[in-house]
């Protein structure tokens, strides 16, 4: 690159006739994701999980309710392939059933409180005063409410049908607050960036260069964020789930599954091991989505490039 | 022809010769393990020099040449894993190799150095007194406490730091940049070493406090009968200070010397190059600055021969075939040898110590030497394109720019919950300008005082807290929010850092582009536009794909220009745009910046604290102090009859890279550090620091003190504030 370098008699730019075009950021992010082998797995893992998760239930012929009463807490048979639980239901069929909402829950609260965290640290970083104080002050106060004990309370009136989507936007409602901490101190410092204030001195609107400088600058932050909350999500789910308050039956989530299998992880593993190995593969997945994602966004870390 | 060269100098230093040499490095390599597989990085090879005691040697090199990396490397303070070969010996004695616990004994108080950031180097959490008093006692731990306080007070007494017995108690963080770097060389001298090593030790500081710190080193040197080496890529600095210099490049020597031989007869087409580059205080002498084209070698894979060959403008087919040695000028092999030994060869010649003879790694050293040439000579001399000012009187050029009775006040706040207002920072107060289309007005004056915050006020394109600002005629406190917005495509600003002004997760496409987009050009256009801009600034069209990490600092400084020039601006504000670069980038930037203002008309808002680019690039200057202009006027009135004392202190403090101008200078030296801008003097700001002010009568200086003087015109296109300005003849 050092050829071309400091030319001082440059080129008017009549010169060049033939304009190339215009590249393209989006095309490259995506080539670029792509071509790392870990986001390919990931993506494929994930993919699996999701058809395990539709299927799952339809492979084994039993119901997600249902119980086999001449089966209770028995290992893998060729009727039960996974086997039974305490109470004779079968632990694919529940785990897969379980996994096909554990996913949505984790996916969706990782996205909302990623996205809440992102957008309310940035706007009371980057636009102070007012702004500023009205943010951190609503963070501040989410962050003393006894979340756990509003989630119970609240969790009464949402119970049935769909009530897994309200518990969603709840355990995203009261995680987002450190992230935006995060975010707002990083904010302050990008800010005095001089690249930020070139924006500005152009005429760059406060949201966009919000949108276009500061939030792409702290990728790998929200990034990171963002593959740890799909695990903390479907984790907390599950403490709810223990207590009876998260998701309920006849709905069920891996949450369920796990708290029901845990005491028996070392007396009959079988009830334990398939639902928990499939939260980690989930979690892994997204991990490695997530390192690809912060790869391919960030500048630094590809040396070979055209 | 080079042999009365090699006798005069070798006269010259022939008592530096005689005596046995304090510190001697020979063929020092230093060679950092490649990370993960990565290829080893060469940052030093070959470096030999010696410096007897008193002797001050200058190491100049710009950066990444691995001047700093062989004096760390002398120190022994490079991390372990680094290879290093050679010889290093201290009073004949070999240091390198040492273990750290033998070289701890001797660091500090046989070699001691002073790092070049001052805000670093002390410890936060302990007294400065403590600091300097532990330096004293590490070497003696046996002496009693008292002494070492005693000395430390002492130390800082010596140093000039007033009030000693008080600041002894005072944290680092109480002390400006200046006083710290003093106290740092105090604890430099606190042993009486034999040798100091200084790692630039001004490039964090201002010039007049630049100029204190030279002062003191000069008094350590004295005091202490010290070798001192000094490594800088100020060739300023080292021109009035070294006895000798030794030129660095891509971690080889490439020119050593006498002072007087390397600045006057240099023989290393680098050494010509770099001297040519730098812009001068006394114009006459210099025509367009000659940048060195492209950029110093990988130091992971150094090329074959000659590293330098790849930039120089009369590099020979033989000087890729094999590196040469730093020979006396005039005996390097003749190119035939060379062909006839073939690549690869190990470069020949002896590589002792060195004294005080000439010596060039340059093939052609000789021929160079025969001929005379010079800088011009050898390099292609850009052809900038002359303005056509003088063809319309500036009064009748319309105004592109107006600041009026500016002012900026920053309220200082003190408490957590309750905040209650506790002073007001003076940051601007009070200044007036304008500039006119077509011309360069530089602002300039020591860091604090204003000159940015003047900047930040005008792009604000906002109401000023007092007085107005209107651009292209325009008063920006009466704009809405969409005249503001139109206004800002004519107001562009080009920052300092080149590190921070571009996004680094942005194309250099997106970065060009964006201003236009935001002022919604059709993306055809942009296209289109982009790819012109890069060619005017001097970079080709495959660069747009890439991110700013992949480009050094001249060219991400040349990106930053060509955004600021996208929305075709009348006006460009330019932030210290060439501080940041090493001297013979700068002279490219520098160039490129006055062709610009050619081709395209624009006007230019220069904010430096360099005074020779001011001198080279701007029309008009105003110098600021403490949120006021003192002096503005047009540049070479300014520069050649300076009527603020201040302004006269400013410029006799800039060194000249020329030895024997500047060892016949007599600087001016302010004393002390600027007052705060929260608590300006009464009457002339400047009056606490002002040699003028010493020599005054009483009721005159009562003057000073109670009327602070308002900017009077002396006479022509030169208006200075100062009750005793010297009156020009017959106005």
């Amino acid at each position: 690159m050092s050829t071309t370098s400091t030319t001082e008699e440059s080129t008017a730019p009549a010169q060049a006739p033939a304009v190339p075009r215009a590249p393209s950021r989006t095309g490259d992010i995506t080539r670029r994701l792509l071509g790392t082998r870990r986001v390919l797995v990931g993506l494929a893992l994930l993919l699996l999980l999701t058809a395990l998760a539709l299927a799952g239930p339809l492979l084994t012929g039993w119901g997600v309710g249902e119980r086999d009463f001449s089966a209770m807490l028995e290992g893998p048979s060729p009727e039960h392939w996974m086997g039974t639980n305490r109470t004779g239901q079968d632990i694919l069929t529940q785990t897969t059933a379980g996994l096909r909402r554990s996913l949505l829950i984790g996916l969706l609260v990782a996205l909302l409180s990623t996205g809440a965290a992102a957008v309310v640290g940035a706007f009371a970083g980057y636009l102070g005063g007012v702004t500023d104080r009205a943010l951190t002050w609503i963070a501040d106060l989410a962050l003393v409410l006894p979340g756990f004990v509003i989630l119970a309370i609240l969790s009464e009136h949402f119970a049935g049908r769909g009530g897994w989507l309200v518990l969603v936007v709840l355990l995203a409602a009261f995680s987002w607050m450190v992230t935006s901490k995060m975010v707002r101190g990083l904010t302050v410092s990008l800010r005095e960036r001089e690249y930020v204030q070139a924006a500005r001195f152009m005429g760059v609107p406060p949201h966009r260069i919000i949108l276009r400088h500061v939030l792409p600058n702290m990728s790998s932050l929200l990034i990171a964020d963002a593959t740890i909350m799909v695990s903390t999500a479907v984790i907390g789910e599950t403490a709810l789930s223990y207590f009876g308050l998260g998701v309920r039956s006849p709905d069920i989530s891996l949450g369920v599954v796990i708290a029901d299998g845990a005491p028996f992880a070392t007396t009959a593993p079988w009830v334990f091991a398939l639902p928990t190995a499939l939260l980690i593969v989930m979690v892994l997945a997204v991990n490695m989505v997530g390192d690809g994602l912060r790869d391919a966004l960030d500048p630094h870390s590809t040396s070979h490039r055209s | 022809m080079s042999t009365d060269t090699a006798e005069t100098t070798g006269a010259a230093h022939a008592d530096s010769t005689g005596r046995p040499p304090v510190l001697e490095v020979t063929d020092l390599a230093v060679t950092f393990p490649g990370r993960r597989g990565g290829p080893d990085v060469h940052a030093v090879r070959g470096v030999g020099y010696t410096v007897g005691r008193g002797e001050v040697l200058g190491i100049v090199g710009e950066s990444g040449s691995g001047k700093s990396v062989s004096s760390m490397a002398a120190m022994g303070l490079l991390p372990e894993h680094t290879r290093i070969t050679g010889s290093v010996r201290l009073h004949g004695e070999e240091i390198l190799g040492l273990d750290d616990r033998a070289m701890a004994r001797k660091r500090g108080r046989v070699i001691s150095m002073v790092f070049q950031d001052p805000l670093s180097g002390l410890t936060p959490v302990y007294t400065v007194g403590d600091q300097l008093a532990e330096a004293v006692l590490v070497h003696d731990p046996t002496a009693p406490k008292a002494g070492a306080r005693a000395r430390a007070v002492e130390l800082l007494e010596l140093v000039g730091i007033p009030n000693a017995e008080q600041r002894y108690r005072s944290f680092p963080h109480e002390f400006s940049g200046g006083m710290r770097q003093r106290v740092m060389i105090a604890m430099a001298m606190a042993n009486r070493p034999d040798v100091i090593i200084c790692d630039e030790p001004t490039t964090a500081l201002d010039v007049t406090i630049q100029a204190q710190i030279l002062d003191l080193l000069r008094t350590a040197r004295r005091e202490t009968g010290a070798a001192i080496v000094l490594i800088t890529h100020d060739l300023g600095v080292v021109a009035g200070f070294a006895d000798r210099v030794l030129v660095m490049y891509a971690g080889r020597p490439v020119e050593t010397g006498g002072v007087d031989d390397v600045y006057h007869r240099s023989r290393m087409p680098y050494t010509m190059g770099l001297l040519g580059a730098v812009p001068r205080m006394d114009p006459e002498h210099q025509g367009a600055l000659v940048p060195i084209e492209g950029t110093p070698p990988s130091l992971s894979a150094p090329p074959p021969g000659c590293p330098f060959a790849p930039r120089c403008p009369i590099a020979l087919p033989e000087c890729d075939m094999v590196e040469p040695g730093l020979l006396a000028v005039g005996s390097q092999p003749r190119r035939e040898e060379i062909r006839a030994r073939g690549a690869g060869a190990a470069p020949s010649g002896v590589r002792d110590g060195g004294t005080g003879t000439q010596r060039a790694a340059c093939i052609r050293s000789g021929e160079i030497a025969e001929q005379g040439w010079t800088a011009q000579d050898i390099y292609p001399v850009p052809d900038i394109p002359e303005r056509s000012l003088s063809a319309v009187r500036r009064e009748d050029r319309p105004e592109v720019l107006r600041v009026t009775d500016l002012v900026k006040h920053h309220p200082l706040m003190r408490g957590a919950v309750l905040k209650r207002r506790v002073g007001t920072v003076y940051a601007v107060d009070g200044i007036d300008f304008d500039i006119r289309e077509g011309e360069t007005l530089a602002l300039v004056g020591e860091s604090g005082c204003g000159k940015s915050s003047t900047l930040m006020e005008i792009m604000e394109l906002g109401r000023p807290q007092r007085g107005s600002v209107s651009v292209m005629g325009r008063d920006t406190a009466v704009l809405g929010r969409a005249g503001r917005f139109r206004l800002r495509r004519d107001v562009q600003i080009v920052f300092q850092d080149p590190m921070s002004s571009l996004d680094p997760r942005m194309t250099v496409f997106d970065i060009i582009a964006e201003p236009l987009r935001t002022h919604g050009a059709p993306p055809a256009d942009v296209t289109r536009r982009v790819y012109g801009l890069l060619g005017l600034v001097g970079l080709g069209t495959e660069h747009a794909t890439r991110f700013p990490a992949e480009f050094s600092g001249g060219q991400r400084q040349r990106i930053g220009i060509a955004r600021a020039l996208a929305p075709e601006p009348g006006l460009l504000v330019l932030d210290e745009p060439v501080s940041a670069l090493d001297v013979s980038v700068q002279a490219g930037v520098v160039n490129l910046l006055k062709g610009l203002q050619a081709r395209l008309g624009l006007s230019y808002l220069f904010v430096s604290h360099d005074l020779s680019v001011v001198r080279y690039i701007a029309d008009r200057v105003a110098v600021m102090y403490l949120g006021r202009i003192v002096e503005i006027g047009d540049t070479a009135s300014v520069h050649a009859r300076p009527a603020h004392p201040y302004t006269r202190a400013l410029l006799s403090a800039v060194p000249i890279p020329d030895p024997e101008r500047e060892r016949a200078r007599t600087h001016v030296v302010l004393e002390g550090d600027p007052p705060s801008p929260a608590d300006p003097p009464s009457g002339c700001r400047f009056r606490t620091r002002c040699q003028k002010f010493a020599t005054l009568s009483e009721p005159d200086r009562e003057r000073c003190v109670s009327t602070e003087p308002r900017v009077e015109p002396t006479g022509g296109d030169h208006a200075v504030a100062c009750h005793f300005a010297r009156r020009r003849a017959g106005s």
